[in-house]
């Protein structure tokens, strides 16, 4: 039925370098459908290490490479909240005085849409036949919650995966405390800020804690690595596509 | 006189990070106020967009102040009262001081105010041999140990109940006890003494209003009331954005400042004053003096994209919410204002490269904005003020902090617009991370600027293939197919 959908995929540069599975994971789930996928070759990153850090100028940079390459997309779609919320929120912002690149910024914007988002809005899809057995977390990153709104998307598609649970952790919608550079230039801070999100975590009894960006899952990860915990971190998108590593 | 720290914003924030006591103090107040508000929100009885009509009174008040301001000093000084305009913190201490000489004031009585705090109006009061009480309860408490506020309204959340009962029984000779009523009582019966002496009374002001002439101030503990009504002097000290045209406006805003600043619908006091005793009242003070201040205001009202920053009213509810506040407390911002509201305005008033850690450390999470009353957007601002720190602007006087930063973005800007580029990047950063890989396959100590990352946490390293790497080759494969 969706033989003629066609998605163009936005790999975030973490998943790109570091988590490349979880972009197959994203490809997966769009075999599951039926529904094409593209990847334009020159994708790199959507700016936003340059546009936090106060580099506006490297920033725009970034982001007019990005309007070239993905400027006749039909639909966009991007396996993170927070590089979403870059080109949708801040791309107008950061070309706003730009006659030339406003528009076509503008119109990128509207075409580009969050993985999570895109199936529960747009596709109206919540069940991928997807199958996990054990009990899930899930994180709110900020960006995606706050900066474009998905709440109950990826929790629809969660609680639709067969054998497995899902549990609340407490203060889900709290910073897990990545904030990018912010993790490197103040570690304490970043790190305090973590060591709850980890205690909420482990109270969850959760095997897995999952989510939509995978700067947060790395942050997550990373302690949980440093203090032996068995406790999983699993892109949205690799739970979706039936995968249980 | 005035106590500036910005730049201790690292070491202050570990040492709060330290502090068994205040790590519980701030998340009691988080969970109690941060969770609270959100719901008092959602319960107005015009849902929660009610917070952008009172952006929208805000912003259109602090783009006609000059007007505003004009018609609230007519109509106070119609009553007898006096205005003086501030330029700055000198000017405003100045002139209170010589108002306090005038009267040989001794004592001064102080309701809670961050402008007075701003200006540092109780060093010169000390320096001066005038004694200043402060006379809400949290800001005593703070007084008696020679502390500063930590939180915008709870200025005391960082010590314990023991912590002021050692206080009061060395400060205030009574017996030592735990016990909050019996603490209250004896703050109670100090206070009310220095009430009755005072000479003069302080206030800040929450927000006045041009039509009827008047300030507006609340407290939930009566004390504004008695500080501003019983000296024969009262002096109170704005802000000069702090005004509103309409009374009418006063009831949006003051119901959201309740929610923000207490959860409460509305303070337990509310006082307008708009000058002294008039004929025929019962009490008052004889003199009235209003200290408007600008102190740095107007060159965040010139500058169209910090403007929004006037519409703050100083509630503390972004505090209530914000991750590294919730963790750091107060003290580490080193300046009046702390948390989001601080990270921001700190930064405009004392000097954006002086204050640079304040709008640098914070995660850019946004939950102050969903917490604030009148709809700020204080990660935009943010974002705007590390802007300035990369590329520098004169109009704020601010130089670029970091030129190997600078540059090593100006490389990956060319980077990131190049695929071929990109790919030889990753794969730099693959064979340099090899040198790092445990047994586990996990990195656990990173060189450079990449070191703070593995204080705490390992990572992943780069994949040996990237995905557009692997993707590609797979297409390739197709199209042989």
């Amino acid at each position: 039925m969706n033989n003629n959908r066609k998605v163009t995929l936005f790999i975030q540069c973490i998943i790109d370098g570091i988590y490349p599975e979880v972009g197959f994971a994203v490809v997966r789930v769009f075999e599951k459908l039926g529904i094409g996928v593209e990847c334009p070759a020159e994708q790199t990153c959507c700016g936003q290490p340059a546009f936090n850090s106060g580099y506006r100028k490297d920033a725009k940079q970034a982001a007019e490479h990005f309007i070239n390459v993905f400027g006749d997309a039909e639909t966009i779609v991007c396996p993170s909240g927070s590089c979403v919320n870059m080109v949708r929120n801040h791309y107008p912002e950061l070309l706003k005085d730009d006659r030339k690149w406003l528009p076509r910024a503008l119109e990128t914007a509207k075409r580009t849409f969050e993985l999570s988002e895109y199936l529960v809005d747009v596709l109206g899809i919540d069940d991928l036949g997807a199958s996990y057995g054990g009990r899930i977390t899930y994180h709110d990153s900020c960006h995606l919650m706050r900066g474009i709104g998905v709440k109950e998307q990826p929790r629809k598609l969660i609680k639709k995966i067969r054998n497995a649970e899902f549990v609340e952790m407490y203060d889900s919608d709290r910073c897990c405390g990545f904030g990018g550079a912010f993790s490197v230039k103040y570690p304490e801070i970043s790190t305090a800020i973590l060591e709850d999100k980890i205690k909420n975590i482990i109270s969850s009894n959760a095997d897995v804690v999952t989510g939509c960006d995978m700067g947060c899952l790395m942050n997550i990860q990373g302690i949980l690595s440093r203090k032996r915990l068995s406790i999983k971190t699993l892109h949205i998108a690799q739970l979706l596509a039936g995968e249980s590593i | 006189m005035i106590r500036i720290n910005t730049e201790n914003y690292r070491d202050e924030a570990i040492k709060g990070i330290n502090d068994p006591v205040l790590q519980k103090a701030l998340a009691d107040l988080q969970v109690r106020f941060g969770r609270g508000t959100a719901e008092a929100y959602r319960n107005l009885p015009e849902g929660p967009g009610l917070r952008r009509k009172a952006h929208e009174i805000r912003m259109k008040a602090v783009e006609n102040l000059d007007i505003l301001l004009e018609r609230l000093s007519e109509k106070i000084r119609a009553r007898g009262g006096h205005v003086f305009f501030a330029e700055d913190a000198d000017a405003a201490v100045k002139y209170c001081l010589e108002t306090a000489r005038k009267h040989n004031v001794r004592l001064a009585v102080k309701g809670k105010s961050m402008t007075t705090e701003e200006i540092g109006l109780n060093n010169a009061f000390a320096a001066a041999g005038i004694e200043i009480a402060e006379t809400d309860l949290g800001e005593y408490i703070i007084q008696l140990a020679g502390e500063h506020p930590s939180h915008i309204i709870a200025p005391a959340i960082h010590k314990t109940r023991s912590e002021i009962g050692l206080l009061f029984s060395e400060k205030l000779k009574i017996p030592f006890t735990t016990d909050p009523e019996t603490l209250t009582r004896a703050a109670r019966k100090a206070l009310r003494e220095k009430f009755l002496s005072a000479g003069m009374g302080i206030s800040g002001c929450n927000i006045a209003c041009a039509e009827t002439g008047h300030i507006t101030v609340v407290s939930n503990e009566g004390n504004i009331r008695m500080s501003t009504t019983l000296p024969k002097v009262h002096v109170a000290f704005m802000g000069m954005e702090r005004i509103t045209a309409r009374l009418s406006d006063h009831d949006i805003l003051f119901r959201l400042l309740s929610r923000g600043a207490a959860v409460q619908k509305m303070a337990g006091y509310v006082s307008y004053i708009g000058g002294p005793r008039q004929a025929g009242h019962a009490d008052g003070p004889d003199e009235f003096h209003l200290v408007i201040i600008d102190n740095g205001r107007t060159k965040i009202l010139a500058d169209e994209e910090f403007r929004e920053m006037l519409c703050c009213i100083r509630c503390g509810a972004c505090l209530n919410v914000c991750p590294v506040y919730g963790k750091i407390g107060g003290h580490a911002y080193g300046y009046a204002y702390s948390g989001p509201v601080g990270a921001v305005v700190t930064p405009l008033l004392v000097g954006i490269n002086r204050a640079k850690d304040l709008c640098l450390g914070e995660t850019l999470c946004g939950a102050c904005k969903d917490a604030c009353p009148v709809d700020i957007d204080l990660p935009r601002m943010l974002l705007l003020l590390r802007s300035k720190l990369a590329d520098g602007d004169s109009k704020w006087n601010a130089g670029r902090e970091n030129t190997g930063e600078k540059m090593l973005y100006g490389i990956w800007s060319e980077i990131v617009q190049r695929r071929w580029a990109y790919d030889a990047m990753l794969g730099l950063s693959r064979e340099g991370s090899r040198l790092f890989t445990g047994k586990d396959g996990m990195i656990s100590s990173l060189p450079f600027f990449l070191q703070g990352w593995t204080e705490s946490r390992d990572m992943k390293p780069p994949a040996r293939k990237s995905f557009m790497r692997q993707w590609k080759k797979l297409e390739k494969q197709r199209r042989v197919k």
